[in-house]
C-alpha cells in the first residue's frame, strides 16, 4: 500500500518553474531517495511534502489523507511528518535533551523516558543530554536531529541531504545506521540528495529528478542497469554510450558485436555499457569466459589512478573516440600499453 | 643561505619594532580614554567622603534617580515590543516595498532627539513629564533596537522554524519558543544602547521638561560653574551607566545563538500577508508618521510660518561651515586614534589587548556631559591654555565617538587577513608596499564608514559642545539650541532641517549595513 502519493505537483517561483508535474509513490515502510542535480526541484518537492511550501497545482496524499490539493493545504505543524534538514538545524539555545524532546508535550510524565529511548535509538550516549548542540560533532548533531524528528513517532520522515555535511567515512556509516534504524522502526522515509551513490546505497526506490519532473523511479539496480535515457544513465554513474545497429541478440557498434537482451528494440539505437562491464585483456589472449569476449584492441591514453581502482581512457584503434574502462588498481596497465577489451553481460539499449 | 638568514633576522626585528610602536599608541589612547573615569574617581577622593555623602544622599538625587529609573523602565519595554513587532512585520510579513519600510524604521535616527522633542512640543505644547518623555524617547530611539533585531531576524536559519513546525508547533509557539530566544542578544544589545542614550540625552528632556541627571548637571554647571555639586551628580550618573552595563552583561547569558552546522542557510521567503496585510501595514505606517512625519511636518510648518526671514544665510552658512570643519576634524582625529587599537585587536589579539580595548568602549558608554565636565576641570587645573579651545572640543568628540570608529575599523582590518599581506610579500612587495596596497586598501571602506559615523555624530552633538566650545563657536546644534531656548522656533527650524538632511545618509549607511550583515545587500 502506498503511504505517500504525489500527483502531478507544479510549483513556480516568479518565472522559474521548480516543479513541472512531479509524480511519485512510496510504499509504506520503504526508503525512497530522490536524486537530482542542484536546481532540479528535489528540495522544493520535499518542502511541499513537509508543508513548508504550497504547490501551485497537484495533490499530496499521505496515508490516504489529502494534505495539499493545489494551494489549499494542511499546515506543516498539523501534518505529523518528521523532517531532518541539511545541517540538522538544532535549536542552538536548547540542550540536546530539550532539542530531542521539543515535539513532545512539555509536561508529559514519560517525557524523560521517551527522550532516553530516542537517544538509545540513534545510538547516542545519554551523558550528552545536557550538552549544547555546538558541543557535538557533525555526526552526533545529525543523530540528535533524527531523534528529534522521530520523537512524535511519525509514519513518514523526510531527510533533506542530511549526510552532506559529514566527511566521507562518517557519511557512509551514518547513512547505513539511519537506513537500518528506519527499517527496523518500519518508518517510510524520503531522502533528498545530489549524490547518486548515496541514493543507490540508501534506498529501496530511487527517483531521478530532472527539470522539475521525476524522470524515472524504481529499484536502484534496475535504474543503474536499465536507465530510461542517456542523461539518466550518466547522472547515476559513468557510462559508455555508443550508436549501434541492434539485431536479434547483438548490437553492431564501434567496439564490434556486443550482446544485448533479445527483447531490446531493433534497428538504429544508442546502447549503454557501464565502465565496469568493459574488461581489459592482455593483447595476445584469446576468449575468456570470466573476462568476456575480446572485442577490439586499443591503446591506453590516460590513467586516473585512485588507489583501489583505476579509470582508463583507451583509444580504440579503429575509432578515434576514447573509451572509459574501469580496472583494479593493482594490475592497471601503463600509459601507452596495447590492450584488448572485452564485455561482460549485455549492453542496455535506449528506446529513444 | 647566510644572507637569507640574516635578512630574516632583520625582518623579525622590524616586525617587533612595528608592533611595539602600535602597542604604545594603543596604550596611550587607552590611557587617555580613562581620563573621564579618572576624573570621577579623583573628584570623589578630593571631595572627601563626608562632603560627598552630604551631596549624594539628598532628596534631589533620589528624585533624579527615581526619574531615571521610571524613564528607563517605561521606555525600554515599549521600544522592545515596538522594534520586534516592526521587524517581524517588515521582514516576515510579506509587505509590499518591505525595503522602503525597513529604511523608514532606521530613518528616525536622522532626527536628533532634541529635534524630536522640539517637534512634539510644537504640536502638543502641554506635553511634559514622564509620559511625554517616554513617548518621545520611544520614537527617537526605537531604531537602535529595530536595526539589530531586524538583522538577526533576517539572518535566522529558517530551518529552525521549519523543524519546529514539523514537530507540531503552531506559528505562535514557534515564534515564542524558537524565534524570540534567538533575538535575545539583539534585544539586550539594543536595549543597552537605548538605556545609555536615555542617561546621556540633554536637549530632549529639557524640551519635554523632565529632569534627569544630565539636565540637572548642566543646570548646576550653568548656575555654579565648575562646582562640586555638578561633579557629584556626574559621579552618580556614571554609576547608573555602570549599573546598566552590569545588568546587560550579567543577564545576557552565555548561550550560543549562532547557527550550528556548516553550509549556508536557505534564504528566507516571506510568507504571504493575506487578509492581515492592511493591519500589518498600519504598524510601520503609523510609526513612520509619528517618528518622521511629525518632525518633518513641524519643521515645514515653522519654516512656512517664519517665511524668508528665518533664512539668515550668512549665519546659517557660518554655522554649517563650522559644523562641517569641526566634524571632519573630529572624524579624522578619532579614526587616527582608533587605528592602533583596531590593528592590535585583529592582528595581535590577547588578554592585555582585550583589556585596553574594553576601556575604549567604556568611554563611549559615558554620557557626553561627564566627558565634557572632566575636560573642563582638567584643562582649567592642568592646562588652562587648552580651556575652551577647539582642540579640547575635538578631544571630547574623540572620546565620545571612539567606539564608532573602532568597530568599523576593526571590521575593515578583519577584511585584510595577514595571509593576504604574506601573499603580496611572496609576490615581491616590500612590507610597506604590502601594507599600503593590500591591508590599508582593504581596510579603507571600514575606516571611511567609521569616519562617517563619527562625522555625523559630531554634527548633531549638543551637550559637550555647549560646555566646551570656545566663544564664537556656532554649530548647527548650538544655533538651533540658542534659538529654541529663546522660544524662537521658526528661526531654529532651518538648523534642524539641515541637521536632519546631513544625517539622512547615516541612516542609509546603517540600513545597508544591517542588510549586509545578513548577506542581502
Amino acid at each position: 500500500m502506498n503511504l505517500l502519493e504525489l500527483q502531478s505537483i507544479h510549483k513556480q517561483y516568479g518565472s522559474v518553474v521548480a516543479l513541472n508535474g512531479a509524480s511519485l509513490q512510496a510504499e509504506a515502510g520503504t526508503r525512497t531517495a530522490i536524486v537530482g542535480a542542484s536546481g532540479s526541484g528535489k528540495t522544493t518537492l520535499l518542502r511541499i511534502i513537509a508543508g513548508f511550501e504550497a504547490p501551485d497545482a497537484g495533490q499530496v496524499r499521505v496515508d490516504g489523507r489529502v494534505l495539499a490539493d493545489g494551494a489549499t493545504m494542511v499546515p506543516a505543524h498539523q501534518r505529523g511528518i518528521g523532517y531532518v534538514p541539511q545541517d540538522g538545524a538544532l535549536f542552538p539555545h536548547l540542550s540536546v535533551a530539550d532539542n530531542v524532546g521539543f515535539g513532545l508535550p512539555r509536561h508529559a510524565p514519560d517525557r524523560a523516558q521517551r527522550v532516553n529511548e530516542l537517544m538509545d535509538m540513534v545510538a547516542l550516549d545519554r551523558s550528552m543530554l545536557t550538552r549544547r548542540p555546538h558541543q557535538l560533532s557533525g555526526g552526533q548533531q545529525q543523530r540528535v536531529a533524527l531523534a528529534r524528528a522521530l520523537a512524535l513517532k511519525p509514519r513518514l520522515v523526510l531527510l533533506d541531504e542530511p549526510f552532506s555535511a559529514l566527511d566521507t567515512g562518517l557519511r557512509a556509516a551514518t547513512r547505513k545506521a539511519v537506513a537500518q534504524l528506519l527499517s527496523a522502526a518500519g518508518i517510510t522515509s524520503v531522502l533528498v540528495t545530489h549524490d547518486q551513490a548515496e541514493a543507490l546505497s540508501f534506498a529501496d526506490q530511487v527517483a531521478v529528478m530532472r527539470a522539475g519532473v521525476i524522470a524515472q523511479a524504481g529499484p536502484p539496480r534496475e535504474l543503474y542497469q536499465r536507465p530510461i535515457d542517456a542523461a539518466t544513465a550518466l547522472f547515476l554513474g559513468d557510462a559508455v554510450v555508443l550508436p549501434a545497429l541492434i539485431g536479434d541478440d547483438q548490437a553492431e557498434c564501434a567496439l564490434g558485436r556486443v550482446p544485448v537482451l533479445a527483447s531490446s528494440p531493433k534497428g538504429q539505437h544508442q546502447i549503454m555499457l557501464r565502465p565496469e562491464q568493459l574488461r581489459l585483456l592482455p593483447a595476445h589472449d584469446g576468449a575468456d569466459a570470466l573476462r568476456g569476449q575480446p572485442l577490439c584492441r586499443g591503446i591506453v591514453r590516460e590513467c586516473d589512478f585512485t588507489g583501489g581502482d583505476c579509470l582508463l581512457s583507451v583509444e580504440i584503434i579503429a575509432d578515434a573516440a576514447p573509451l572509459l574502462v574501469r580496472c583494479a588498481g593493482i594490475d592497471a596497465p601503463v600509459m601507452g600499453a596495447a590492450v584488448q577489451i572485452g564485455v561482460v553481460g549485455t549492453a542496455h539499449v535506449f528506446a529513444d | 643561505m647566510l644572507t637569507t638568514a640574516s635578512g630574516g633576522a632583520v625582518q623579525r626585528r622590524h616586525a617587533t619594532h612595528r608592533v611595539s610602536w602600535v602597542g604604545l599608541g594603543a596604550l596611550a589612547v587607552s590611557l587617555f580614554t580613562l581620563l573621564p573615569l579618572g576624573f570621577i574617581v579623583w573628584v570623589g577622593v578630593a571631595t572627601g567622603w563626608e562632603t560627598a555623602a552630604a551631596m549624594i544622599f539628598r532628596p534631589r538625587v533620589g528624585e533624579l534617580l527615581l526619574n531615571t529609573a521610571l524613564l528607563t523602565a517605561a521606555t525600554l519595554p515599549l521600544c522592545i515590543v515596538l522594534a520586534i513587532a516592526l521587524a517581524w512585520v517588515i521582514e516576515r510579513g510579506g509587505l509590499p516595498a518591505a525595503h522602503v519600510w525597513a529604511w523608514l524604521c532606521a530613518a528616525p535616527l536622522a532626527v536628533p532627539a532634541f529635534v524630536q522633542g522640539y517637534a512634539w512640543i510644537s504640536v502638543l505644547p502641554g506635553m511634559h513629564g514622564l509620559g511625554g518623555a517616554v513617548v518621545v524617547s520611544v520614537l527617537a530611539y526605537f531604531p537602535f533596537l529595530y536595526l539589530p533585531v531586524a538583522a538577526t531576524l533576517r539572518r535566522l536559519d529558517p530551518g529552525l522554524e521549519d523543524c519546529a513546525a514539523a514537530l507540531g508547533h503552531g506559528p505562535w509557539r514557534v515564534f515564542f519558543g524558537v524565534v524570540l530566544p534567538q533575538l535575545r542578544l539583539a534585544i539586550w544589545g539594543g536595549s543597552l544602547l537605548v538605556g545609555l542614550h536615555l542617561l546621556a540625552e540633554y536637549g530632549l528632556f529639557v524640551m519635554i521638561r523632565y529632569d534627569t541627571f544630565t539636565t540637572a548637571i548642566v543646570d548646576q554647571f550653568q548656575s555654579t560653574f565648575n562646582g562640586p555639586a555638578a561633579n557629584m551628580l556626574a559621579g552618580v550618573l556614571v554609576v547608573c551607566c555602570f549599573v546598566l552595563l552590569g545588568v546587560e552583561a550579567g543577564t545576557r547569558g552565555d548561550e550560543r545563538y549562532a547557527r550550528v552546522g556548516s553550509g549556508a542557510a536557505r534564504p528566507l521567503r516571506p510568507r504571504r500577508a493575506g487578509k492581515w496585510l492592511l493591519l500589518m501595514l498600519l504598524l510601520p505606517a503609523l510609526t513612520a508618521m509619528l517618528s518622521l512625519g511629525v518632525p518633518l511636518l513641524t519643521l515645514t510648518s515653522w519654516l512656512v510660518r517664519g517665511g524668508s526671514a528665518v533664512w539668515n544665510l550668512g549665519e546659517i552658512f557660518n554655522a554649517l561651515g563650522q559644523t562641517i570643519v569641526w566634524a571632519t576634524l573630529a572624524a579624522l582625529l578619532t579614526t587616527l586614534l582608533a587605528m592602533p587599537m583596531a590593528w592590535l585587536s585583529i592582528r595581535a589579539p590577547g588578554r592585555l589587548q582585550r583589556l585596553l580595548e574594553s576601556s575604549n568602549y567604556l568611554v563611549g558608554a559615558l554620557p557626553g556631559i561627564v566627558i565634557a565636565l572632566a575636560l573642563v576641570t582638567i584643562t582649567i587645573r592642568v592646562a588652562p591654555l587648552l580651556y575652551q579651545t577647539v582642540f579640547t572640543l575635538l578631544l571630547a568628540y574623540a572620546l565620545m565617538f571612539l567606539p564608532r570608529a573602532l568597530v568599523s575599523l576593526r571590521a575593515g582590518f578583519a577584511q585584510a587577513p595577514v595571509e593576504l599581506e604574506q601573499a603580496a610579500r611572496s609576490l615581491g612587495r616590500t612590507p610597506m608596499q604590502a601594507l599600503w596596497q593590500i591591508t590599508l586598501r582593504l581596510a579603507a571602506p571600514g575606516a571611511a564608514s567609521g569616519a562617517a559615523l563619527v562625522f555625523l555624530a559630531a554634527t548633531n552633538e549638543l551637550t559637550a559642545t555647549l560646555l566646551l566650545a570656545p566663544n564664537g563657536t556656532h554649530t548647527l546644534a548650538t544655533m538651533f539650541w540658542s534659538y529654541s531656548s529663546e522660544l524662537d522656533y521658526s528661526a531654529s527650524a532651518p538648523y534642524a532641517l539641515i541637521m536632519v538632511l546631513l544625517a539622512l545618509p547615516l541612516t542609509w549607511l546603517l540600513h545597508t549595513q544591517s542588510q549586509r550583515a545578513s548577506g542581502q545587500a
